[in-house]
């Protein structure tokens, strides 16, 4: 019986490299992270529209290594394509070479391997992350009027574009004059878990009274605070800001807790991605920088420095005037 | 008191095939062979030997620690810090190596700081008569924050080529961890089967008062068997180094859990006194074929954790209840 299974395998393997559709499957950090479900959707979306074969895996923990044994059994699978948010910007390297080398293209996907690109093939990002940090503290800043304390609550100390972002935050805050009456007095981490997340915000309430303004540039971080401040009634005294999907932070947008976070769409990040792999699989698209193609209501995408991707050019801002406008 | 003279009587009764059987060890190996029916059904692309070698790499970290586990366990003992000595001891490892030292000193420092951490355990529970389990569920606080303090939130790497990436090295098609991980089963099943010492742990976890009057160096054996926690648990974290590249405060969180469900699946019994090696070396390759049959068929991680967690109870009900019946 072992031995029919194997030669099932092994036909079926050959047929998948001549003229099926190209296998596609997305990793995300963990489960239950409502955010991967929109960028799940523009990926299976894509393929329904374009004829690729999707899958997705996740595991239970962001942990560092956590992905590894996905990554090995999609090898295994023998998938086309390996789309990742990867959870460590170095942990994953070696089964990365050891995908690519049987030939599977790797892409990350919302966040970047920083440090170890040559380890994947492209990453496709959302936004230009350089405006992320910028954006965040001149948003927060007009809340506040430019005044007070203010703290960061963020995902995993390891989190590489968190990492990213608060570097560019503490940088804007020491260098431009706007910001001088603007002091961050905490960076704390959540780990992108609602408890713990609840938690160190609840502890920046209570050690700093002063506080003025909290940035979690994090969807699991900004909801958690937003519903801190909600249950202590502290929306006027306390302003937040972050990264936020419409659909949870819309009731504290609509009862005033929070005014304005941003985002950009993951779900075009699937589509795009989608589009990408396939052109890339049937040697339509070159992985080469400065190359262009064409996307079904993104236009035209360019391949950046470090075969970097990104989806959109800015932030979108989503407050009571727009959130309706937003399901994901 | 008739009772247990009754079942008493009635065990030197049973026949042979029943004492052959009827086993903890036997369920492991039922459950074990029925995991690779099922995974072999559930995914085209599971029965493959190259496959399932190469993610047992993953596992078999964790494996090692378990073999030493299970003899401080039939010893009447516990050690709950065996993920953070692999953690703390890869750490010791990285600062060794970014202080310039050369692989073999770090290698060396890895293993003292190991026993190290596995003597002071002993030390808290042998020469201050605290319980295991509480001494160890401290430590492995205190361990991890030592790793958190010799590595940071950073990763260390840049370790040489030759160091990196042992899971690739095969020998005879087996990766070499895998082959680590035969040789120390073997030879602890020889040592806790087969040896006077081997015998008399059995004793002292059965009664350590009698262990005592029979003249057995309670104190001596299970010290040795702490320090050999904290060995095998340097010899697992630096396996974890070479296979990542890189190590981090973090590597291996949770891992206490695994490696007491591999010793308790392999039918050891919680309170002391009973247990093999050929049990927990079963249940950890058991593990393996669940978690890498399951993965690979893209089940959804939390039916994974549930399909463990319904194993552990069963495999605990089962183990306790075959020990009440061969007499206890």
């Amino acid at each position: 019986m072992l031995r029919t299974t194997l030669a099932a395998a092994l036909v079926a393997g050959a047929a998948a490299a001549q003229d099926d559709p190209v296998q596609i499957v997305y990793i995300p950090k963990n489960t239950g992270n409502p955010y991967f479900d929109s960028l799940v959707a523009g990926f299976e979306d894509a393929c329904a529209e374009i004829g690729c074969e999707f899958s997705q895996a996740a595991p239970a923990t962001a942990e560092a290594t956590s992905q590894i044994p996905f990554v090995t059994a999609q090898i295994q699978r023998g998938v086309d394509v390996i789309a990742i948010s990867p959870n460590s910007p170095d942990a994953l390297n070696q089964v990365f070479d050891r995908a690519r080398q049987r030939g599977i293209v790797v892409l990350a996907v919302n966040g970047d391997i920083v440090g170890s690109e040559e380890h994947r093939d492209a990453a496709i990002l959302p936004v230009d992350f350089t405006k992320t940090g910028p954006g965040q503290v001149e948003l927060l800043g007009s809340m506040i009027d430019y005044e007070g304390q203010i703290a960061i609550l963020s995902a995993t100390t390891d989190a590489p574009d968190q990492n990213t972002w608060i570097r560019d935050m503490e940088a804007t805050l020491a260098e431009d004059e706007r910001y001088a009456g603007m002091e961050l007095v905490a960076t704390v981490y959540g780990d992108d878990e609602p408890q713990k997340s609840t938690t160190e915000a609840e502890a920046l309430l209570q050690t700093y009274p002063d506080l003025r303004g909290i940035i979690s540039p994090t969807t699991v971080g900004v909801a958690a605070a937003a519903q801190v401040i909600q249950s202590a009634g502290v929306a006027e005294e306390v302003k937040l800001t972050g990264l936020g999907t419409p659909n949870q932070m819309r009731p504290f947008i609509q009862d005033g807790t929070v005014e304005a976070v941003q985002l950009w769409s993951p779900y075009n990040e699937g589509w795009l991605a989608s589009h990408f792999a396939v052109g890339l699989v049937r040697g339509e698209i070159a992985n080469e920088v400065g190359e262009t193609f064409e996307v079904p209501n993104l236009g035209t995408i360019t391949i950046g420095e470090m075969n970097v991707i990104n989806t959109q050019a800015e932030l979108t801002t989503f407050d009571a005037s727009n959130i309706d406008e937003y399901d994901f | 008191m008739t009772d247990a003279s009754e079942t008493r009587a009635a065990a030197g009764a049973r026949p042979l095939w029943q004492v052959v059987l009827i086993r903890p060890e036997a369920m492991t190996l039922a459950l074990l062979l029925g995991a690779f029916v099922v995974a072999t059904r559930l995914s085209p692309f599971f029965a493959d030997a190259t496959f399932i070698l190469e993610s047992a790499t993953f596992y078999v970290e964790y494996a090692i620690v378990a073999l030493v586990l299970t003899l401080v366990i039939v010893s009447g003992e516990i050690d709950l810090s065996g993920a953070a000595m692999m953690a703390a001891s890869a750490c010791v490892f990285g600062a060794l190596h970014q202080a310039g030292l050369p692989i073999g000193l770090g290698v060396a420092g890895a293993v003292a700081a190991g026993a190290l951490m596995g003597a002071f355990n002993g030390v808290l529970v042998l020469v201050f008569g605290l319980p295991s389990i509480i001494v160890t569920i401290g430590t492995l606080t205190l361990y991890r924050g030592l790793a958190q303090v010799l590595a940071g939130d950073r990763s260390i790497g840049g370790f040489p080529g030759w160091f990196v990436g042992i899971d690739w090295r095969v020998w005879l098609g087996v990766p070499l961890p895998v082959i680590l991980f035969v040789a120390v089963a073997a030879g602890l099943a020889v040592f806790l089967g087969m040896t006077a010492t081997g015998r008399q742990i059995h004793q002292i976890g059965t009664s350590p008062e009698a262990a005592r009057h029979a003249g057995i160096r309670v104190r001596r054996i299970k010290m040795g068997l702490f320090v050999g926690m904290g060995v095998a648990s340097a010899a697992a974290g630096l396996l974890t180094a070479s296979r990542l590249a890189s190590v981090r405060y973090d590597l291996a969180t949770g891992a206490e859990l695994q490696m007491v469900l591999m010793v308790m699946l392999g039918g050891t019994y919680i309170f002391g006194g009973r247990g093999t090696i050929l049990g927990t070396f079963l249940a950890a390759w058991l593990l393996v074929i669940i978690a890498t049959g399951m993965t690979v068929a893209n089940v959804p991680i939390t039916s994974q954790l549930i399909v463990m967690g319904l194993l552990l109870i069963v495999s605990i009900i089962a183990t306790n209840a075959i020990y009440a019946r061969t007499q206890r």
